[in-house]
């Protein structure tokens, strides 16, 4: 999975924010628990990389590029 | 020992000097040993199921974060020597005899909740089957219901799905990790707190604070306040309401599904000022488990604002895993295959808030009424979210609207009668009877019981309405001016008499319009029994 690729699962839920820059998005309440679900559902689905449940916590999900780091981790992982 | 006895302001009493004349170092010790007399108030039956659960729950993780360490240490120790294959083989083992603890920790502490809580409903839905088919029934049980057994089996269960996960390393010391579990100004109601929030502050050293304390002060007063001025001062008109169904329809039903939104938030919100209040005076902050929530404009917006650590207890506990387990994952790919990509991403979001809200609301209690009260939060969120859409074209369509004060009273109203109407499961007796009482709304509607002195039937005198109803002014107030910041730190920069005049004014409404000043008997808090 790319980042710009990323970009676009994010821009699908939320075309109004600017997923390159926002830093809060747990935070400052961007997303909420059904957003963060379906990104982990489309990022499985498309990309066949299954983020658990322990890893769904503010730090991991505030901006795009800490997002696109955990899958990286995740991706080597396995 | 109720938060409302003079058995407990005793204890405070002298369990406060006690605690910033004891060395630094100790305090953490005088709390444990003050939250296991306090525990033992409630009886030494109760003592031995949270001692169980202490001490499972402890053991358990720190057997799994020995694995985690051997496993560590094994594959540096042999980096170059074992294969890719071998590495992944000997974590797979280590997972599995994680698992096992893990599990075992679990069945064993929500299998004690489960027997002590559900074992009666689940003989008296057997007894009704059995009915049906001319079969025996079984005698009900007398089980011990330890007090708060819910709260800290929750937060106990949720520091080891934490350590499981790797969060944090697990506390080595059982005295220690046993003050998390049952520290005593949140085991009667919650919070529900996050070991990694509280445990720092509860092991801390915690020099007398002039100012932390005089916050603490108030934050409990604030709390009688609204306990016992409000709260149990209402509950009488309520229990007149719902205890004569076939009296009180109508625009009763209505009226009490109000006064129990005012009921239950003065009540629940004036427990929970009191034990971070006392929490604070301890030097432990605690987390705010409300937030204005009546002003809130949805209904995720409601569940965000109250009840704040156990909605994401099971948002973080319950939701997440459920909807991003392999099972979940699976009817995820099958539901976008079958209905296409739009509407098949969504069906296992919305089995997973099905799931959510079924568990919140068994756990909120025994009864058909709690399960149909959770399921139908749950079916709300999904039309809300399916309305989602309607709502934006609605906006783009007229901009203007969504800014107005008149939309936002709008939705703050509807939410507010919404989630009272959903409340009305937690007063009738039966789920077919909220319903039909919630139907008489409709079709035996009249204003006159209003105003023909019916009012002044339901327990309460006239003065106890004033009362009653300027303390609900006053909550209200006391919110409005929330939303500037803490209130207590407004009153700081007050002048010392206006200080004086509220702490006074406060303690004055409590000893006298209080439990001791019309006859009323100080009631339990109505999430203990949970």
């Amino acid at each position: 999975m790319t980042f710009d690729e990323l970009l676009e699962i994010l821009s699908d839920l939320h075309p109004e924010v600017d997923f390159a820059t926002e830093t809060g998005l747990i935070d400052n309440k961007v997303l909420d628990s059904f957003d963060i679900v379906s990104i982990v559902t489309e990022i499985s689905a498309n990309f066949d990389v299954s983020i658990p449940a322990g890893e769904i916590v503010p730090e991991n999900f505030n901006s795009a590029q800490a997002l696109f780091e955990l899958v990286e981790r995740l991706s080597d992982e396995d | 020992m109720l938060f409302t006895s003079f058995g407990f302001i005793l204890f405070l009493a002298i369990l406060f000097p006690l605690y910033y004349l004891v060395p630094k170092r100790l305090q953490w010790m005088l709390l444990l040993a003050a939250s296991y007399v306090f525990y033992a108030f409630a009886g030494w039956g109760c003592l031995i199921f949270i001692a169980v659960t202490t001490v499972t729950c402890w053991y358990a993780s720190l057997r799994m974060d020995r694995l985690q360490k051997r496993q560590s240490l094994y594959l540096k120790a042999r980096k170059e020597a074992l294969t890719s294959g071998e590495k992944k083989a000997y974590k797979a083992q280590v997972k599995r005899k994680k698992l096992g603890w893990f599990l075992a920790a679990l069945l064993l502490n929500f299998g004690i909740l489960a027997v002590l809580k559900y074992t009666n409903f689940a003989i008296v839905n057997l007894n009704a089957v059995s009915a049906l088919f001319g079969g025996g029934q079984l005698q009900l049980v007398d089980l011990l219901l330890p007090m708060g057994i819910s709260f800290y089996t929750f937060q106990t269960i949720g520091y080891v799905i934490d350590v499981y996960r790797g969060k944090y390393p697990p506390q080595e010391s059982l005295p220690r990790f046993a003050l998390f579990v049952s520290f005593f100004p949140q085991l009667v109601q919650g919070p529900i707190s996050r070991y990694d929030d509280l445990a720092p502050h509860l092991l801390g050293e915690h020099p007398f604070d002039r100012r932390t304390v005089s916050f603490g002060l108030q934050r409990i007063l604030w709390g009688y306040f609204k306990k016992m001025v409000v709260a149990d001062r209402l509950l009488t008109a309520v229990t007149a309401i719902i205890g004569a169904p076939e009296t009180y329809d109508g625009i009763f039903v209505l009226l009490g599904m109000f006064l129990y939104a005012l009921e239950l938030y003065a009540d629940f919100t004036g427990g929970i000022d009191i034990t971070i209040g006392i929490a604070n005076t301890l030097g432990v902050p605690v987390k705010e488990n409300f937030i204005r929530p009546y002003f809130s404009k949805n209904i995720e917006e409601y569940w965000r604002r109250w009840h704040i650590t156990m909605g994401t207890w099971f948002r973080d506990y319950i939701f997440y895993p459920v909807s991003v387990s392999r099972p979940m994952l699976s009817i995820s790919k099958k539901s976008r295959s079958l209905l296409g990509p739009e509407l098949g991403k969504r069906v296992p979001v919305y089995l997973a808030t099905l799931i959510t809200w079924f568990a919140t609301g068994i756990w909120h209690g025994a009864s058909w009424n709690f399960i149909v009260w959770g399921l139908l939060n749950g079916v709300v969120i999904i039309i809300s979210q399916e309305c989602a859409p309607l709502y934006r074209r609605f906006h783009e369509r007229f901009p203007k609207v969504g800014a107005t004060f008149g939309w936002r009273l709008f939705q703050v109203v509807r939410t507010f009668w919404l989630m009272s109407a959903l409340r009305s499961l937690d007063c009738y007796r039966d789920v077919p009877l909220t319903f039909s009482m919630v139907g008489t709304i409709f079709t035996r509607f009249s204003l006159t019981p209003l105003f023909d002195g019916s009012l002044l039937e339901l327990g309460l005198g006239a003065g106890d309405w004033i009362v009653a109803g300027l303390g609900c002014l006053l909550i209200l107030g006391v919110s409005l001016r929330q939303r500037r910041g803490s209130v207590r730190e407004q009153l700081e920069r007050s002048p010392a008499a206006a200080r004086y005049a509220v702490a006074f004014g406060l303690t004055f409404a409590v000893l006298v319009f209080g439990a001791y000043g019309v006859g009323y008997d100080a009631s339990q808090f109505i999430y203990n029994q949970f």
